[in-house]
């Protein structure tokens, strides 16, 4: 196996005396998708804004295509994008001035060709010209997504990205996230609160818990280890699930018999 | 430097103009309100003094249209950013492989247009209106217009810096650092018009050194170069404060959170 795409090492962030990342490693292998999961405040954003250079960390490393991200962050970030709920694009912007102002950013060949394919790739071809400011949440967010793969990124970090969406276009970006995957090797980072996005379109997931990993690995061995029918019960039962200093809290019941003996 | 980048900021501000013309009213509709108030009232005076009439009273007009460049290149830096504060885009945008000086150059070449467009208007207004001609001062005009623009810039950096320290409600200070500066500055009044030890606050501030070139050029027809060079000289320091408070703030920003917090506002 190659080089990692991504590479996070003992990152940790502390805002005074709060902890909202806490050590947390993993890599994250070309044209895999992974998927980071947790509650709200688990640390999964800010996290996300370490690995763009939004955040600077208080300890650890971040190295994206072999090259740390703190002493070569705009070669690195040419080469990667992002899309998160939590940003808009300007609204009194056509969307594809929108798009031809990011394309122009990221240094996009063939600027208006590529505004038309990823318009198409989302279904939104016929929202070209109309006022960003204008567009439904869902339309919005698909635009948003337009913006992440003007680039054609290498490393894409997707935060949330179908929060705001029906099922039905819920499930056309999921295919739009795996069709760009398969067709261009595309790594994703990929943070959601929708089980189903992560079931779908997840090699892999890391579970998040108040800032620390509490489990990395397929959706198959996390249902397995926390003995649980669904990821939706395992998210529930950690984010209830009280203190990550206390593990038995969050270890499946039966292994926790087990090692009391009962 | 990024110069694609650049121009994709650039481009960015200006779609944002031309998509809603409204905003070209506080480009154009405050700078002409302070023409006509200014200048109806140097006029009253001229009218009401008669052979007595000061002549310096008109460079009243002058300083109108100087301040204004000086006005509008801060405002082209610091609204520049709020725009995206606004429009929650600002992630978008630190997210994106730009530079702080990618940044900054592309809020200098706003703030230069907005002082173009607006200078250029109160110009030709205050001639047609008031035959008043601040082309007067030929070349030096080129060295008075840079100096302005360039204290406006450092301006601009230094609100900028403080709303990012103080978050979305500082942003009135966007409007406001300039005032802070204008009773100093020997904008509409000689710097001896000032109390002594205030004289030593405008000496301190280039745009003095302009504005007093202008009400010599204007009277005289020359101007004194040690004025230009003091603005100068000042300038390049507040230029190179303001760039590294600039540069230290959104270092903090990065350190503590505070972009991300624009973001969610």
């Amino acid at each position: 196996m190659g080089e990692p795409v991504l590479q996070v090492t003992d990152l940790t962030k502390r805002f005074g005396k709060v902890t909202s990342v806490d050590g947390i490693s993993f890599e994250l292998p070309k044209g895999e998708i992974l998927g980071l999961l947790g509650a709200n405040g688990a640390g999964k954003t800010t996290a996300i804004n370490m690995v763009l250079g939004i955040i600077s960390p208080t300890a650890g490393r971040v190295e994206v295509f072999g090259k740390e991200l703190s002493s070569a962050r705009i070669p690195i970030l040419r080469r990667m994008n992002f899309c998160s709920t939590y940003t808009q694009l300007p609204g009194n912007l056509r969307v594809w001035q929108n798009l031809k102002v990011f394309g122009k950013l990221y240094r996009v060949k063939n600027l208006i060709q590529r505004i038309d394919e990823v318009l198409e790739m989302l279904e939104i071809s016929h929202l070209r010209n109309r006022v960003t400011g204008e567009l439904s949440a869902g339309e919005s967010t698909r635009l948003n997504l337009c913006k992440a793969l003007m680039n054609r990124p290498e490393l894409l970090l997707l935060d949330e990205p179908t929060a705001s969406l029906d099922p039905d276009i819920a499930d056309k970006v999921r295919k739009v996230v795996s069709r760009i995957r398969e067709e261009e090797n595309t790594t994703i980072l990929y943070t959601s609160h929708n089980m189903r996005d992560v079931e779908e379109v997840c090699d892999r997931v890391i579970f998040m818990h108040k800032g620390k990993i509490l489990f990395g690995g397929t959706t198959e061995e996390m249902l397995q280890h926390f003995e649980e029918e669904s990821l939706e019960d395992v998210f529930i039962r950690v984010a209830r699930g009280g203190d990550i200093e206390n593990p038995r809290d969050l270890t499946p019941p039966a292994e926790a018999d087990r090692e009391e003996g009962v | 430097m990024s110069l694609s980048s650049i121009q994709a900021l650039v481009l960015r501000y200006l779609y944002l103009y031309t998509r809603t013309p409204i905003r070209a009213v506080e480009l154009l509709f405050w700078p002409l309100v302070h023409l006509l108030v200014w200048g109806y009232l140097t006029m009253f005076l001229k009218d009401n003094t008669g052979d007595d009439f000061p002549y310096e009273i008109t460079f009243l007009i002058g300083a109108v249209i100087l301040w204004d460049i000086l006005f509008r290149a801060q405002q082209g830096v610091a609204i520049f950013f709020l725009e995206d504060v606004w429009s929650r885009n600002l992630l978008n945008i630190f997210a994106a492989p730009v530079t702080n000086l990618d940044y900054l150059c592309s809020t200098y070449a706003v703030g230069m247009m907005r002082a173009a467009i607006t200078s250029c208007m109160l110009a030709v207004l205050s001639m047609i209106i008031y035959q008043f001609n601040i082309f007067v001062l030929n070349w030096t005009l080129i060295p008075f217009v840079f100096n302005l623009l360039v204290f406006g810039w450092a301006l601009g950096m230094i609100s900028t810096a403080l709303i990012v320290r103080w978050g979305p409600a500082a942003e009135t200070l966007a409007w406001a650092v300039p005032f802070f500066i204008q009773p100093f500055a020997a904008v509409y009044y000689p710097v001896d018009a000032l109390p002594e030890m205030l004289q030593w606050v405008a000496k301190s501030l280039p745009c003095s050194y302009i504005f007093e070139g202008m009400r010599d050029g204007l009277k005289t027809g020359e101007v004194d170069p040690s004025d230009l060079l003091w603005a100068t000289g000042l300038n390049v320091v507040y230029l190179a404060v303001a760039g590294v408070l600039f540069s230290r703030v959104m270092n903090k920003a990065r350190e503590k959170g505070l972009l991300t917090k624009f973001a969610s506002q």
